[in-house]
């Protein structure tokens, strides 16, 4: 894996362009989003398709900051997508360790029945969810997301997590609980440091997924001081006319949350951390 | 210290049965390995000895107490694996003294332990690295040191040396021995190698099938081999065996030639002749039990291998000692050593 080979220029060459080629083109809508919130309102369709706008603003961050209820909707996303990344990850872990490490009667068929969870539209199940939120009275609440976004990522992550444990040699667990621990002590001390990258990926999957998630948000929550980001956005959009510099200046803040978190996880999702475990 | 009893001990995965009727005496302080065949269950069987794995029926005791139902960490038994099994995010001396970390002993105790461990192994100057900065050889020995460190009852080795080199594989069989000399301690050692199993057992189990073929000194399996299994499986290379007629004085190869045996009242039960190629005399053609030609032969310097067709009775293995002018296409005779030859009743039992 780690054979440092002597390769052709123009191959390297290539390597090199193909890489700028996709970043160009997965970080032009984010240049774009960030252009257009530091452009003058009065610039924006005039200058439309300018690269650069000739003058630049932040006035745009001040209005959205101190005039709109962004900082409540952020904070509503931020409790949202906190909870649900904690508590999906809690339990896809101890799913997804059951599920690598132990037989047991009907193992498969939940198994089965997650993936068939899956495979609905989501588009389907938004009425008979909506019924069971309101039933339940806790139509307008962030538990009500917390919950509903819980269920909806469990699958995936427990799927996830478990290929993180199978990842990870059984012989390590047996040589711990031969070392003199319980099952629950080889968890806490061997497994569970080696599973930190997988964790760190869980958390951070679930917690774009939340952060980002428009509809049930939609359905679910109507009440202005209630309203997660993704939906509070949609405030910006009025009746007569779409305040597209403030819209945007409110996309790039909601980009920082995502950043911090990725940069936080980020040395978690090394690879390589079981290395030299097992063989020579 | 311990004494390790097995009592008709079985193993059974659902409607696989694994092993059954494993009785075993291990005296304190004996060398055991346990050989057999890719899938006969010696993994499994030090593994329940472990406690890693349930065992479905029979006991299982230490020094006459049962240990059945104990936990791993309750039966004070050290165990090294195929794998080395290394903790990735520990470096060595952690790893080392894990253990005592757990057992809650004293840092200092631990200190040196760990640096007395790591001495006796060679490792002294490598106790900060991590696992993945050692080589497959270090890394066996920090394995090691991991079960001497804690001055078990009993260690329990599963190939411990197969994912070595063969001079590193021939170092740490040394060391093995030398540890094993050192500690006094039982040991219960799973291998492939004949060698190793050879060299280091006090006795060795064969198993095959979920079954014990034999139990025996290594020069008991190798002079009186139980049964055909046994006579093929130890040995290298493996035992010549051809169809034979028995009668009491002698045998009749199946191209009628006969070869006389020692007095042998119960021979005439015997189906087949296994001898081992060194066992077989390389005389001049026309004279011998045998006539044969030589097809291919290999010579190593200090021994000759030869491979030889007999017409009617087909090919065997002959060695011998040193360096023998034979070229293949040779016509040669054979003469068997019978007072070393072996024969196999219809159910693969030995006559003697
Ligand atoms: N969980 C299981 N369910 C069913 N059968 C199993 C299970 N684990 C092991 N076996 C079977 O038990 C038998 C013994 O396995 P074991 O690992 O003990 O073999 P082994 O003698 O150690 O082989 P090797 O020399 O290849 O290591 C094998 O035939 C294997 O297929
Ligand atoms: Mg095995």
């Amino acid at each position: 894996m780690s054979a440092i080979r002597r390769r052709h220029p123009a191959l390297t060459a290539g390597k090199y362009a193909a890489l700028a080629f996709y970043l160009l083109f997965a970080l032009f809508p984010l240049y774009w989003l960030l252009k257009i919130a530091i452009t003058p309102d009065a610039l924006i369709f005039s200058e439309g398709t300018r690269l650069f706008p000739s003058d630049v603003t932040f006035t745009n961050f001040s209005t959205v900051i101190f005039q709109t209820d962004f900082l409540a909707y952020f904070g509503n996303s931020l409790i949202v997508s906190l909870g649900t990344a904690f508590l999906t990850t809690m339990f896809a872990a101890g799913a997804g360790y059951a599920f690598s490490r132990f037989v047991f009667k009907g193992k498969r068929i939940i198994i089965a029945v997650m993936l068939i969870t899956q495979m609905f539209p989501l588009l389907m199940i938004i009425a008979p969810i909506y019924k069971i939120v309101a039933d339940l009275g806790l139509l307008n609440s962030l538990t009500s997301l917390i919950i509903v976004y819980t269920a909806f990522n469990i699958p995936f992550a427990t799927f996830l997590m478990q290929s993180f444990f199978d990842g990870i040699p059984k012989d390590l667990e047996d040589a711990a609980m031969m070392d003199g621990c319980t099952r629950f002590q080889a968890l806490r001390k061997v497994v569970f440091p080696l599973t930190l990258p997988g964790l760190g990926a869980t958390l951070g999957f679930v917690f774009t997924a939340a952060w980002s998630e428009l509809l049930f948000a939609l359905m679910l929550i109507s009440k202005n001081d209630a309203m997660t980001f993704p939906v509070g956005l949609l405030t910006f959009v009025s009746k007569f006319s779409v305040d597209w510099g403030q819209m945007m200046a409110a996309g790039v803040l909601a980009l920082v949350p995502s950043c911090l978190f990725f940069i936080f996880i980020q040395r978690y999702l090394v690879q390589g951390l079981t290395s030299g475990a097992v063989k020579g | 210290m311990a004494r390790i009893e097995l009592r008709n001990v079985a193993k059974r995965y659902g409607a696989v049965e694994v092993l059954r009727n494993i009785d075993l005496d291990i005296e304190d302080g004996e060398f055991i390995v346990l050989v057999g065949p890719s899938g006969c269950g010696k993994s499994t069987l030090l593994r329940m000895i472990a406690g890693l794995e349930p065992i479905t029926n029979g006991d299982f005791l230490i020094d006459g107490e049962r240990m059945n139902d104990l936990r791993p960490r309750d039966r004070d038994i050290a165990m090294v694996f195929q794998s080395y099994a290394l903790y990735p995010h520990m470096d060595v001396a952690r790893n080392m003294g894990f253990s005592m970390e757990i057992r809650k002993d004293p840092a200092s105790d631990r200190k040196t332990k760990v640096a007395q461990a790591a001495e006796t192994l060679g490792l002294s100057k490598l106790t900060d690295r991590l696992p993945k900065a050692l080589s497959g050889g270090q890394r066996q020995r920090v394995a090691m040191g991991r079960a001497i460190i804690r001055d078990p009852r009993a260690f329990l080795f599963d190939e411990p040396l197969s994912n070595l080199d063969a001079a590193l594989r021939v170092e740490m069989r040394l060391e093995i021995a030398r540890l094993h000399q050192q500690l006094a301690a039982t040991m219960i050692y799973v291998t492939h190698d004949q060698v190793e199993a050879l060299t280091l057992a006090d006795r060795i189990v064969v198993l095959n099938g979920g079954d014990i073929q034999q139990v025996g000194s290594p020069l008991e399996l190798y002079e009186r081999p139980a049964n055909k299994f046994v006579a093929q499986f130890i040995g290298s290379p493996t035992m010549n065996v051809m169809p034979v007629q028995g009668s009491a004085t002698k045998v009749t190869a199946q191209d009628g030639t006969t070869i006389a045996l020692p007095d042998q009242p119960q021979a005439a039960q015997a189906i087949e002749l296994g001898i081992r190629p060194e066992h077989i005399d390389v005389v001049d053609a026309g004279t011998g039990d045998l006539a044969a030609v030589a097809e291919v032969v290999e010579h190593l310097g200090s021994d000759t291998n030869i491979y030889v067709k007999v017409d009617g009775v087909g090919p065997l293995m002959v060695r011998k000692h040193g360096n023998i002018p034979v070229k293949s296409g040779d016509r040669l005779g054979l003469r068997f050593q019978t007072q070393n030859a072996h024969l196999f009743r219809q159910d693969g039992t030995a006559l003697r």
